[in-house]
């Protein structure tokens, strides 16, 4: 038995402990935002997020998440830096098809949590994990350079 | 945005409308227009004049989409489409995923409902036009009959209608019932596109906020009461079969349920997908490889460059190459390679297949809603109507998800399965069994006269001919149109042309189309060799395009904005090079890209900027476009950088990310998009983008290094001195 705080609750999950997060969010939970892309930890599609830092779900066992906070594309917009990335994505339209967008959000919101002006070579460094296909990669970084202006505009910073 | 089944869609109709007959019924084939008579004189029905419109007396406006949703943002352009002449605005409306008819939802291209070849809006501009202005004139019409006064002193905005002088107001709701009384109009007036208030407008898409924060639902998504989970491994080698399996250690992985054999493929059932994945690492699988166990990639190209040495079928003839080029001092001789390509969607394929006793329900994301449903039947021996599918969004269509493989094996491994089951494919499994672009080879010959301006061009493609397998009805003579496409539309003004395919098929592989289709290898192979004439006559690449555009002046306006634009001629340092490729083909749009890039001393390629200026006639969404634009260059990059499945013994060697490389965040240049706004009749939009790309970057890598590629990847090797 497993105990992980997922978006601030609580679940006791009744898991193999080398079973990887993802699997626990999508089959096991039914928490379907974070996506399925590789398995080996390439494509950053099923990027979530333990005590603030952007990890690989994929292959990242369970065991390794418990007693840490983890939180995922369903709430991530309750964070600062969650909520302003999510309004400049929607502001720039970035999604296309949409599947890595969830991970593309967990990343930038990391990134925007720690770092709130970020450079170009900050957001190639945080954002390189993450794979688009559709190749939406000019607005994922004009969205977070957005974000960033808004939240210190907001005079709040990034950090959440 | 929610997704309806038919029979939800049916249920919810029959609740509104107390009893009604329904045009979508079973087969769902009557025309929904009858569906408006059948209700005469019932009170609180939904109005739905035709099969994208569906008008409830109270609540959204319900818009029912024909194609699917890859990502090319149809959901909202075809919602414009709609909306523009139905009169609503986008918060009044809501989206639902047409269910598999190709009666009511043929793409007019192809006569089935298929989304491919940038074709969506083309296809659909003046239907859903129509389709939104007659249910716009019967709103009208109701009101005008509630009012009794003249239809043409009311005017309807904003799903709402208004008698002018007495400024009298009725919903569309409140006129739905009125409305589907009415006898269906056989013409109606479209507006005036001066008229338009939201086609040409970057309206927001309508599906972002949903793949902001996760709710948007996949089939990937899909979740059933004991529903179990698949994943699957089919024979490494296309034809090979199952030979034998040892079971045990996989029966011993805690949540594997089941172990599934098909003749060709096994699939281990789970709980979940790390179980089935456990299982299936677990399971001895001994295969029979087949007859194509000993090819390798090499084996591929050596028979397709010996159908290079026959002549193929004519596709386009104009005068005579062969004594024009024999005239000529110069003559230019080039063979051009393309490899085969996987797709690599970041959703993976999958399915969800509910086979019951007489009936099947499949869950899936498709371009080809009605050969999912097709197949299905076919699997089960159910007859169609008992088939019932859902489309989801796709996370990524090019082209991969116009083939119904996985629904077809999905359907076989739930038929043995006593409850719904979740097929999902492992990133290895879908770069390993994808349906791969072709490899093709080239022959290129031109002649040329003492001012090097070609006097013949000749222009031999050699490889299968997809649409025979996969449109046969549309493979007359011998000629697939797809293969050529992009080689026959040759705008350049040279009086003497052929080209020709030499029609050779590569079994050791299932092949179909990719992203940017025909156009892609051609527009490669034509716009490469048009620069090794330039070249050879020691002219500047754009000045001699120019030169034989005179006739094209569309094709002269995107070239000569392009290269503005992308400051052709500037001075780069050392190492970098600038190249150019135009593009014209069936889909209607002219674009120009101009390419920067630096070739470093490792040989890898870097690309600094792209300039894309695009003629694609009538724009509906300019946002839209330029998306399309940004992300068909960066998926052509992918392509023309480093994309290359190959074959070893009759296996794929490439399995996943690390060995399959495609563009990431730090590689992705910036993209800029210029748009020509005319009001030609609109063009495809979504692989134009991909098409135009090989060709600029390999120009501009001859122009940094000197080197002229001819085979794709391009892999300009260690760079000893740069020009």
């Amino acid at each position: 038995m497993v105990t992980l705080n997922i978006n601030g609750k609580s679940h006791q999950i009744d898991v193999p402990p080398d079973m990887p997060v993802l699997w626990v969010l999508r089959d096991v939970l039914g928490m379907t935002g974070t996506k399925f892309g590789c398995g080996m930890a390439l494509c950053g599609a099923c990027t979530v997020q333990l005590d603030g830092q952007a990890i690989r779900s994929c292959v990242t066992p369970v065991s390794a998440a418990a007693g840490k906070a983890m939180t995922t594309i369903e709430a991530i917009g309750v964070t600062t830096a969650g909520k302003k990335v999510q309004e400049a994505w929607i502001a720039l339209d970035v999604p296309q098809c949409g599947y890595c967008q969830s991970g593309q959000i967990m990343s930038a919101s990391a990134l925007l949590a720690r770092n709130s002006r970020p450079t170009d070579g900050d957001i190639d460094a945080a954002m390189a994990g993450n794979i688009c296909r559709c190749g939406t990669y000019g607005r994922v970084r004009a969205a977070i350079k957005r974000a960033a202006q808004r939240a210190s505009i907001s005079g709040k910073g990034a950090r959440s | 945005m929610t997704a309806i089944s038919r029979r939800e869609f049916v249920t919810v109709l029959a609740a509104a409308g107390g009893g009604l007959l329904l045009g979508y019924r079973a087969e769902g084939t009557q025309r929904a227009a009858s569906t408006a008579a059948a209700t005469h004189g019932t009170t609180s029905v939904s109005f739905a004049p035709n099969a994208f419109i569906r008008i409830p007396p109270v609540g959204s406006v319900t818009l029912i989409m024909p194609q699917a949703e890859m990502g090319q943002g149809v959901y909202t352009s075809l919602s414009m489409l709609l909306a523009e002449e139905l009169e609503v605005t986008p918060d009044q409306i809501r989206i639902e995923h047409a269910p598999p008819d190709n009666k009511l939802y043929a793409n007019q291209f192809f006569g089935e409902q298929l989304t491919g070849a940038s074709s969506s809006v083309r296809a659909f501009y003046d239907p859903l036009r129509r389709a939104g202005a007659t249910a716009r004139t019967m709103l009208v019409g109701a009101a005008a009959v509630s009012w009794n006064v003249d239809p043409a002193s009311c005017r309807a905005r904003k799903g709402v209608v208004t008698h002018t002088p007495t400024r009298r107001t009725l919903t569309y709701g409140a006129l739905a019932s009125k409305a589907a009384a009415l006898p269906v109009p056989d013409k109606v007036t479209l507006k005036d596109p001066k008229d338009f208030t939201l086609i040409g407008t970057p309206l927001k898409r309508l599906d972002t906020r949903s793949k902001v924060n996760g709710t948007a639902q996949y089939a990937i998504d899909v979740r059933l009461p004991g529903m179990l989970i698949a994943t699957v491994a089919a024979s490494p080698v296309l034809g090979g079969t199952v030979a034998g399996i040892d079971e045990q250690k996989t029966n011993a992985v805690p949540g594997v349920r089941q172990i599934v054999r098909l003749d060709d493929a096994v699939a281990v059932v789970a709980d979940h997908m790390w179980a089935a994945k456990q299982g299936l690492a677990a399971l001895d699988i001994r295969w029979n490889d087949g007859p194509n166990a000993e090819l390798s990639t090499t084996d591929v190209v050596q028979g397709l460059a010996k159908a290079s040495a026959t002549a193929g079928v004519a596709a386009r003839k104009d005068g005579e190459p062969e004594s024009a080029d024999a005239g000529a001092p110069t003559k230019v001789e080039a063979i051009y390679e393309a490899p085969f390509l996987a797709h690599a969607a970041m959703e993976p394929m999958n399915c969800t297949v509910h086979v019951r006793k007489d009936s099947c329900e499949v869950w899936t994301g498709s371009q080809v809603l009605s050969r999912a449903r097709t197949t299905a039947a076919e699997v089960t021996g159910f007859p169609l109507e008992k088939v019932i599918v859902h489309n989801h969004v796709l996370g990524g269509g090019f082209g991969r998800r116009l083939e119904v493989d996985y629904v077809t094996q999905a359907v076989r491994i739930a038929k043995q399965v006593d409850a719904p089951v979740k097929v999902v494919w492992t990133r290895e499994e879908d770069i390993q069994h994808d349906v791969y672009r072709p490899y093709y080879y080239d022959r290129m010959t031109a002649g040329l006269d003492p001012r090097g301006t070609p006097v013949a061009w000749t222009h031999r493609i050699v490889g299968p001919a997809i649409i025979a397998r996969y449109l046969p009805r549309a493979f007359k003579d011998g000629k697939d149109v797809d293969a050529v496409d992009g080689a026959v539309q040759l705008l350049y003004d040279i009086p003497a042309i052929r080209v020709e395919h030499v029609r050779q098929e590569e079994p050791v592989l299932n092949t179909g189309f990719w992203r940017g289709v025909g156009v892609t290898h051609n527009n490669f192979v034509v716009e490469s060799f048009i620069d090794e004439l330039a070249a050879a006559s020691k002219q500047d690449p754009v000045a001699y395009r120019r030169a034989l555009l005179s006739k094209s002046p569309r094709a002269l306006a995107v070239l000569d904005l392009a290269t503005k634009e992308g400051q052709w001629g500037a001075p780069l340092p050392r190492g970098r090079g600038r190249g150019v490729a135009v593009l014209y083909s069936g889909w209607g749009s002219y674009l120009a890209q101009v390419a920067d890039v630096e070739v470093m001393a490792s040989g890898e390629v870097r690309v600094h900027r792209i300039v894309c200026a695009v003629d694609c006639g009538q724009v509906v969404n300019p946002d839209i476009v330029r998306a399309q634009i940004e992300g068909g260059v960066v998926y052509g990059i992918s392509g023309a950088l480093w994309g290359e499945v190959t074959l070893k013994n009759g296996r794929v060697e490439q399995s996943n990310f690390h060995n399959y490389r495609v563009v990431r965040m730090n590689e992705a240049p910036p993209i800029e998009v210029y748009l020509v706004r005319n009001g030609e009749a609109p063009g495809g939009i979504g692989e134009p983008g991909t098409a135009v790309t090989a060709a600029a970057l390999n120009n501009a890598i001859y122009a940094a290094t000197g080197k002229r590629l001819r085979k794709l990847p391009l892999q300009p090797g260690l760079v000893s001195s740069t020009r």
